[in-house]
């Protein structure tokens, strides 16, 4: 499968390349990239505006892709599924749209501390504006959700915002019985699944959220394309993001009217070839099976979690229980910052990413400046968790650390 | 000049920076932080008789090697420099100074850079405050 990326292929300061970043962006696969290639060599055109044939192609193409992503995530219509430029404006989108219309002085945001920045700002700045309670929900020692806090703040709250899976911790969050508890209470949940859907197979209408946000690029697609499920009757409910043309039905000099879903929400011209890169994606990643990849990727962040384990001064900032996480594995090495870390990493060809990951209200919660990160993805081996080890001994014998 | 960036002095200041701690009375003070991988730097100033001239120089900090060793040699370049000649100093005084080509290496260059910020800062500020009274 390795054969099928070709970035992969390349020499990093003379070392196999070994790249541990995923969780920020994946590899494309030769699939992927050729799609995308093959729009603009042999049918680039706008879609559903011109009746000649390689508009014809293009549009064809582009909404075989929307019908992909419906199956992918089991959403009941593609009416359901619209497009975005990625995780965080599908979020955004919700924000304006619902969250400017909805919510009123005093209603109740629930959000945790684990979001990414894209699932906190919105929800933060929208309460600022709006005179709403923002709640944020805390973790155990496990680095797991505090449920009974959770379930205490949902009480008599409008929206839910919360993550799938943690960039930084790697923790999964029970979002099903996240959205039983909100429903119960009458609220609405958004489920950020930028994390998610690339690890493990992912059921909208199992989960049963009403909002679920996700990106293509971090699902072996491209970047400037995402995705916004929302159910039916929120989306009718919800009134346009942009205004322009496709996202119209009828325009007069006095009114317009909306188009139907999902083009209400999608005005302009659409990233097409990102569109058909994404539905190349979502059949490369289907045709390994999402299942299995789950499978690779726990067994490599097994090894991952043992190994590191045993790196004298090596914390890892998440949980050990590999049914409860992904392969985001978030570490601290006592007495080298991580930025020192990532560019002696570096040195030896391995990419991982320091920082605070786009979560520092979490870091902060955890009273960390930065972290080091390394995240899996279906083209990872466990020798690319030996180059990770070697190096990290490598890096602490520099810098004189025991 | 050497684009191997963690040679033995940068480690050794590192560990046991110069010039660090605080001076009390300081005559300018600022701090800055690198939100890309949290380095944070605090400098305290104090001038001479005629405000012109840099006496001394401390800090304090916490980040990676690069922007806290880079912090420590400031400190010694900048004593007895004129607040003129120090807010002409840039990125080819840095690497001068750290004896590592950051050049092409820009995110590292930030962390190298950010002592150099603060104080820039701190007598911006202070130019400010005398230009108002």
């Amino acid at each position: 499968m390795k054969k099928d990326f070709p970035i992969l292929e390349r020499k990093i300061n003379g070392h196999d390349f070994v790249y541990l970043d995923s969780a920020a962006t994946s590899q494309k696969p030769r699939q992927v990239i050729e799609a995308m290639n093959d729009y603009y060599t042999n049918y680039n055109a706008n879609v559903h505006r011109g009746v000649y044939k390689i508009s014809e192609e293009a549009s064809e193409k582009y909404d075989d892709a929307r019908s992909k992503v419906k199956n992918f995530i089991n959403a009941s219509s593609e009416q359901e599924i619209i497009y975005t430029k990625g995780t965080t404006e599908s979020i955004n989108l919700v924000m304006r749209s619902w969250g400017e219309k909805f919510i009123k002085k005093g209603d109740k945001i629930v959000t945790t501390i684990m979001e990414h920045h894209s699932n906190f700002v919105p929800w933060q700045q929208l309460a600022s504006k709006t005179g709403a309670i923002f709640e944020v929900v805390g973790i155990n020692k496990n680095y797991e959700l505090d449920e009974s806090e959770l379930e205490r703040k949902i009480k008599g709250a409008k929206l839910v915002a919360v993550t799938h899976a943690s960039n930084v911790l790697g923790t999964i969050n029970p979002v099903e019985k996240i959205c039983k508890i909100a429903h119960d209470n009458d609220a609405v949940v958004l489920v950020d699944g930028a994390q998610s859907i690339p690890h493990f197979p992912v059921d909208v209408r199992k989960i049963d959220c009403d909002f679920f946000a996700f990106s293509g690029h971090k699902m072996l697609g491209p970047t400037g394309i995402g995705v916004l499920y929302g159910k039916k009757e929120l989306l009718e409910s919800m009134d346009p993001f942009n205004y322009g043309g496709d996202m119209i039905s009828e325009v007069h000099v006095d009114k317009s009217e909306w188009n139907k879903l999902p083009y209400k929400f999608e005005a302009g011209t659409p990233p097409i070839a990102e569109v058909i890169g994404l539905g190349a994606a979502i059949s490369y990643l289907e045709k390994i099976g999402m299942k299995k990849i789950r499978e690779h990727e726990k067994e490599l962040t097994n090894y991952a979690i043992e190994m590191l384990s045993k790196i004298k001064n090596c914390k890892i900032i998440g949980s050990v229980d590999v049914d409860k996480r992904l392969g985001a594995i978030t570490f601290d090495i006592a007495g080298i910052h991580p930025h020192d870390l990532a560019s002696l990493l570096n040195e030896k060809g391995i990419a991982i990413r320091t920082g605070h990951h786009c979560a520092m209200p979490l870091h902060e919660y955890l009273k960390l400046n930065a972290t080091a990160r390394a995240s899996f993805y279906i083209y990872n081996e466990k020798k690319d968790v030996d180059a990770l080890v070697d190096s990290i001994n490598y890096a602490k014998k520099i810098f004189g650390v025991k | 000049m050497s684009e191997d960036i963690y040679q033995e002095f940068i480690l050794e200041l590192y560990k046991n920076p110069v010039n660090f701690g605080k001076i009390e009375n300081a005559d300018l003070h600022e701090q800055s932080f690198n939100p890309l991988c949290g380095d944070k730097i605090e400098m305290f100033i104090k001038l001479d008789a005629g405000r012109k001239k840099i006496e001394d120089v401390k800090f304090i900090g916490n980040g990676c090697a690069i922007s806290q060793a880079s912090a420590s040699l400031l400190t010694e370049e900048l004593k007895g420099k004129t607040l003129e000649e120090v807010d002409k100093m840039g990125k080819e005084e840095i690497i001068k100074m750290i004896k590592i080509d950051l050049s092409k290496n820009p995110s590292r260059l930030k962390c190298a850079m950010l002592g150099l910020e603060v104080v820039k800062k701190a007598i911006n500020t202070s130019v400010k405050e005398i230009q108002r009274i």
